[in-house]
């Protein structure tokens, strides 16, 4: 009986597969031994041309200026590495301060310390629920809510009657710092994931902005390279996502239409423009509706035009999810008598986006390479900062090697997203038993 | 008391008129089976009642509460009546147990471990307490069938509504969920059933109605109805779908 349950020999391992798949007709074989003949060509043209006849380093003269004329003679037979060895600062972290640029390094490292503690799943647990938890980030909340009143309150005195009010800033000014630290905290014993994200993200901006805790402070202008493409698309994406799902239910609201109505407005209108005209408008435009002596940050702005734009893009997606979910499901929560935001928090959300996980992360991918546009309004990305590093006489002929030093950097990322996205759908489906 | 009236109620779809000057009474504890041919508008009827389906004219009363516009009458009709369906509708993605639970904990406010005591009690009354962990697409047709029982009553209705629970079920499985109807309906749950099982019409229910293109036609016991037939209509139903026994 037993060996019956074993299929015959000779039709699983890796001989039978090669000699069905690879070797199966005449045809076939000759196909094959022609793509190992062309892949074997190319791999050692590729590692010949970036390894053995690469040059790492060039000398220097006195002035510090590279002298690239032995990267220039094996032009087409070796790699000219040596250039991302001159430049690499400059392409990652910018304009920032040299003697500073530790902190962008930091920054770097916390975003994709970040990204690899959320693929975890016991981050994403509930932590400890107790009302004492949650008065002390309410405390925290309170407390900064306090300073930023007081601030407003100064502004409009001071804009409106040119008159200070007798306050107590210094002390508000503290009181906010330890309101921040409370409501961190209070976010990481209640919702661990949250209170990470919370944390990390307010910890990447305390180290790029400086000006507190003894850090010089560094202008936005001087910021550049990977963190600025790590900061729109982490900051655009985390903001963007919550939006997206509430126009997404918006537009399929039958209770509320004119709700409906603004989603679909918004969603049409966005898309309906180049992501360009969109960061060109929040550029250029923008300022001349703003009273004079109000600057919004141009870094700020451009974050909230990525915002909005990757928000209409993903609410049609997450739309897609919504529609795809069947009828049934609604009708069995309406029945058994969840509320509305109950029955999309519990059943239909869940469901919706888990069906959209593919696109959702086509979405998210296309929006990390597409902050590259944001060198039109002047923002020196990670691309950017390659052309401005190639801008530098000696190095000028070596676009290739840099070009292929940021699509190496730009895959890490992507291919990391893809990866962690089909992980994901895998385990979900598991859960299900399917 | 009464536990759902039902007074000239009448429903359009656009102008198609489905239900039509629909009057019907359902005392506490009676058991009703509704039947008829497809497209008769009995879904419609027993989806009106918790409110899936709103009326256009006439009054609906559940449990002393009338069914309006109102969303708090709504909520209070909802807790008080279950539902099952034809395609079971569990949530796929929450494990069984989780499944039962969901709206004693958010809708009844029930402590977890409370909810999940009473949950595994129904459970075990339908006779599946083995599968609380598992996720509803590893269970049979007639185990999720009885899931969505279990999970109705775990909100402690007074009146269960049961569309056509039998429908999408392989033969082999229909027993199973109709002996849970039945022990259902002993222990003296009000239930209004749309069903084609005639053998369970006959067992437990005080009364069969017949409806057709959105009017009830015929009621009144199992027995005269399905004995004597007083319209035509009703006559060329029980031999269509007699045909087969």
């Amino acid at each position: 009986m037993s060996d019956r349950t074993q299929p015959p020999a000779g039709l699983v391992g890796p001989i039978p597969w090669l000699r069905k798949n690879l070797f199966g007709s005449w045809i076939s074989t000759a196909i094959t031994l022609l793509l190992i003949y062309l892949i074997a060509k190319i791999v050692i043209a590729l590692f010949a041309w970036g390894v053995v006849n690469a040059i790492w380093r060039v000398p220097y003269n006195q002035n510090g200026i590279a002298q690239t004329a032995i990267c220039q003679d094996a032009k087409g037979l070796g790699a000219c590495w040596a250039v991302i060895g001159d430049k690499y600062r400059l392409i990652l972290f910018g304009r920032f301060p040299y003697d500073e640029q530790w902190r962008p390094a930091i920054v770097v490292v916390l975003f994709v310390a970040l990204f690899v503690l959320s693929t975890i799943k016991a981050v994403w647990r509930k932590g400890i629920v107790s009302p004492a938890v949650r008065y002390i980030a309410l405390a925290g909340a309170g407390l900064i809510l306090l300073d930023n009143l007081a601030g407003l309150l100064e502004t409009i005195a001071a804009v409106g009657f040119g008159q200070h009010l007798p306050l107590p800033f210094d002390l508000l000014a503290i009181l906010n710092t330890v309101g921040k630290c409370l409501l961190i905290a209070g976010l990481l014993l209640l919702w661990p994931a949250i209170g990470v994200w919370v944390g990390t993200l307010a910890l990447i901006l305390v180290l790029m902005f400086g000006g507190i805790l003894g850090l010089a402070p560094v202008a936005v202008d001087y910021w550049g390279g990977l963190p600025i493409t790590l900061i729109l698309a982490t900051f655009g994406l985390a903001f963007a996502f919550p939006i997206a799902v509430l126009v997404a239910l918006g537009r399929r609201s039958t209770q509320l239409p004119a709700v409906k109505m603004l989603c679909v407005v918004y969603v049409e209108l966005i898309r309906g423009v180049p992501l360009i005209s969109v960061l060109f408008m929040a550029s250029v435009m923008f300022p001349l509706f703003m009273p004079p002596g109000i600057n919004v940050d141009k870094l700020l702005r451009a974050q909230i035009a990525v915002i909005l734009f990757a928000a209409a893009y993903l609410a049609e997606v997450v739309r897609g999810g919504l529609q795809a979910l069947p009828k049934g499901q609604t009708e069995a929560a309406d029945a058994m008598g969840l509320s509305y935001w109950q029955k999309t928090a519990f059943i239909i959300l869940p469901q919706a986006l888990r069906l959209v996980i593919p696109p959702l992360v086509n979405t998210f991918i296309g929006f990390f390479k597409d902050t590259s546009l944001v060198l039109i309004i002047g923002l020196f990305d990670l691309l950017t900062m390659g052309k401005i590093a190639l801008s530098d006489p000696p190095w000028q002929s070596f676009s290739t090697e840099v070009y292929i030093t940021l699509a190496a950097i730009y895959i890490v990322f992507c291919y990391g997203m893809s990866r962690y996205s089909r992980g994901l759908e895998q385990e979900l489906n598991k859960a299900r038993g399917r | 008391m009464n536990a759902i009236v039902l007074d000239k109620v009448n429903k359009w779809y656009g102008t198609m008129h489905v239900l039509r000057d629909i009057s019907l009474t359902v005392a506490t504890g009676e058991k009703v089976v509704v039947c008829g041919p497809s497209g008769s508008g009995k879904s419609t009827m027993i989806r009106c009642i918790n409110r899936l389906e709103t009326h256009q004219e006439g009054s609906i009363v559940v449990d002393g509460t009338e069914l309006t516009d109102d969303l708090r009458s709504l909520d209070t009709i909802r807790r008080e009546v279950g539902m099952v369906f034809q395609s079971f509708n569990l949530f796929p993605h929450l494990t069984i147990l989780e499944n039962c639970t969901l709206a004693p904990i958010w809708v009844r406010k029930m402590p977890k471990a409370e909810a999940e005591a009473l949950a595994m009690s129904y459970l075990e009354r339908v006779k599946i307490p083995e599968q609380a962990k598992k996720y509803p697409g590893q269970l049979s047709g007639g185990q999720q069938q009885r899931v969505a029982i279990a999970r109705a009553l775990c909100m402690r209705p007074k009146i269960m509504l049961f569309d056509e629970p039998t429908s999408a079920l392989d033969p082999e499985m229909i027993k199973e969920v109709l002996d849970t109807m039945i022990g259902l309906a002993q222990s003296g749950m009000t239930m209004v059933c749309v069903t084609h099982e005639m053998g369970f019409a006959r067992q437990v229910a005080d009364r069969v109605v017949f409806m057709d293109r959105g009017e009830i036609v015929e009621s009144g016991p199992p027995s005269t109805l399905f004995e004597a037939p007083k319209t035509d209509r009703l006559k060329l139903f029980l031999s269509q779908i007699l045909r087969g026994d």
